[in-house]
């Protein structure tokens, strides 16, 4: 059969990337710039055989995640920035009871109510953990809608198999923006999975308790520990898309909807006959720092470009760190940048200027 | 000459001391359930929802998969169990700080929805692993450690009559109040926690029963004083009662 090629926003082609994953239960409220993703779901994850519960609040979502998370089915909210501040508690709860979902946020400009428009200024809050305590949660971050149905398929696989929450994070511009989509087969999740964990009724075994408690002496440093190897383990997974690094003098370091935009400014630039490259990160955590460290090695220069006031060139600096620096150019929420925007900002770095 | 069992330990409770205080009665609570799920033998499609505070450690005593929700949350959880294994028994079991103060919006949310889960509510009107500080529940003038002076009407509202506001929503097919200081009450209680599993088994819709309960330590009473008190001070402001049975008041 030939694939079909239809014509999507980025929030439908995450919710089809999620239903062709195998999800058996979506719980969400409505926020803007993410509401054709619940909207999505009551239609057709019902047809597909999955629970749709329209939540209460963001707060309640979560916590329906976490029960049918517990009886190991393939289970996740969305919402936007401020939504996902609600849901930390939840999130902490998950990644310290090891359940698997998936979280997606289609960020918007903060803090407090912002505005509906996009922004990246999640950042800080989707690879720091976000709640309180001692974990991380695995973030990927698609610039297009075909790169979103994918990544939302892949983000299932990766919580069941680490046994975390995933995030994906998004933007306005990737939830509202259409494209063609081509849909592949839909993959079933695997009966079998998290069987030796999940809740079922204890029938012919002793009971289960999934928990997030551990008072006795030694046992929260205990699982800290694990969960501390669990994160380190992940670094293997650090993903980037490398655009004309090689023989860039200056790479520009940007993610999701503004890594593609800053792709468009590269290009231009190239046409000038700028040697600029971009590097955008895939996953935000694990962070593909060996990527920039190998770059920096070669002698590049660097240049981070964001749609907040500067958060992800923490990591840059990092990853380049004793080595390189990077210079920032922060987009203004509020606004959608555009190529030209970009453009100036790394001329300017390039010509050793800084933004 | 044979024995005749008349009285043992339900199957799925564990055979250990509880860490609960003496005179403290959520022990008592958890063998009812105990005895309803060892009388419709449930243990094996049961899936527990234990909440925060002194019930958390529920897993502990009683023999059945879990899952732990943070504080309030245990109707949002349930109702996520629930959703996708709807062949489960499922029930939360929570405190009156969690259920009737953080957790108002998921308890009240989860009724009007009509989950087919129990709630067995213990009210024993204070925080207990806390400290014993003022839940909504606390009656007036009673002092907890943040209302020294005792309870004001004035400043920290009335006491909450969850099982009366309960029973006011569509989706609860069973809603009462029993308590269990007195023999005669826990046999009634016995019968109300039937009651609050059987609505959701039997696709009527959420069964939710509340427990007047002693907190000695926090109450600052011996073990006797606070059973008299339950009878004294709680149920006068708490009436015992069924305030909703979708069996005798038509289906919900």
């Amino acid at each position: 059969m030939k694939s079909e090629r239809i014509f999507v926003k980025g929030n439908e082609a995450v919710a089809m990337g999620a239903i062709d994953a195998g999800l058996k239960a979506y719980f969400g409220y409505p926020i803007t710039p993410q509401n054709e993703i619940p909207e999505y779901m009551c239609e057709h994850l019902p047809e597909a055989g999955g629970a749709f519960v329209q939540a209460e609040s963001e707060v309640a979502s979560i916590n329906m995640v976490l029960g049918a998370a517990a009886m190991g089915v393939r289970a996740m909210t969305t919402s936007s920035s401020p939504g996902i501040s609600l849901m930390q508690e939840g999130i902490s709860y998950l990644a310290g009871s090891e359940l698997p979902c998936v979280i997606v946020n289609m960020m918007r400009g903060g803090p407090g109510l912002g505005d509906i428009n996009t922004a990246q200024a999640d950042y800080y809050q989707s690879t720091r953990g976000g709640g309180h305590g001692d974990y991380r949660t695995p973030c990927l971050a698609p610039a297009s809608c075909q790169e979103a149905y994918e990544l939302t398929r892949e983000a299932f696989d990766w919580a069941f198999e680490h046994r975390t929450p995933v995030l994906i994070v998004g933007d306005a511009i990737l939830g509202q923006m259409k494209e063609p989509l081509t849909r592949r087969a839909p993959r079933p999740a695997d009966p079998a999975e998290g069987q030796d964990w999940r809740l079922s009724g204890a029938q012919g075994r002793p009971a289960r308790i999934i928990r997030s408690l551990r008072l006795a002496e030694g046992t929260l440093a205990r699982h800290n520990l694990g969960l501390q190897a669990k994160y380190d383990a992940l670094q293997g997974l650090a993903r980037a898309d490398c655009f004309l690094t090689e023989d860039a003098d200056l790479v520009v370091v940007a993610f999701g909807s503004i890594g593609r935009i800053a792709k468009s400014a590269v290009r231009k630039l190239r046409a000038r006959g700028l040697k600029v490259g971009l590097v955008r990160p895939v996953t935000l955590y694990p962070f593909p720092s060996a990527v920039l460290r190998d770059l920096a090695q070669a002698g590049k220069r660097f240049l981070t470009i964001e749609h907040n006031m500067g958060q992800m060139v923490d990591d840059v600096r990092l990853a380049v760190r004793g080595i390189a620096d990077s210079d920032f150019f922060g987009a203004l929420p509020g606004n959608l940048p555009t190529p030209d925007e970009f453009e100036e900002a790394i001329a300017k770095a390039c010509a050793g200027g800084r933004s | 000459m044979s024995e005749n069992i008349v009285f043992q330990r339900p199957s799925v409770m564990a055979d250990v001391a509880t860490h609960y205080c003496p005179g403290c009665q959520h022990g008592v609570v958890q063998r009812l359930v105990a005895e309803y799920i060892d009388s419709r033998q449930l243990a094996e499609k049961t899936v527990m929802v234990t909440s925060i505070g002194c019930s958390v450690l529920l897993y502990n005593y009683l023999l059945m998969d879990a899952v732990e929700a943070p504080h309030g949350r245990a109707p949002a959880v349930a109702t996520g169990v629930k959703r996708v294994a709807p062949d489960k028994v499922v029930f939360a079991y929570q405190g009156d700080g969690d259920l009737a103060s953080i957790g108002m919006a998921e308890i009240m949310h989860a009724a009007n929805r009509g989950e087919r889960i129990t709630i067995i509510f213990v009210n024993n009107t204070c925080y207990g692993m806390t400290g014993g500080q003022m839940a909504p529940t606390t009656l007036i003038g009673q002092k907890t450690t943040t209302c020294p002076s005792g309870r004001c009407a004035s400043s920290a509202g009335l006491p909450l009559r969850m099982a009366e506001i309960m029973a006011g929503l569509p989706g609860v097919a069973y809603a009462s109040r029993v308590a269990v200081n007195t023999t005669k009450h826990i046999a009634q209680a016995k019968k109300a926690v039937r009651m609050a599993f059987d609505a959701p088994l039997n696709d009527q819709g959420m069964g939710f029963v509340e427990i007047l309960a002693t907190c000695p330590t926090n109450w600052k009473m011996t073990p006797l004083a606070a059973n008299q008190r339950i009878a004294d001070e709680m149920i006068p402001y708490f009436p015992l009662g069924t305030f909703k049975d979708a069996k005798n008041a038509g289906a919900c």
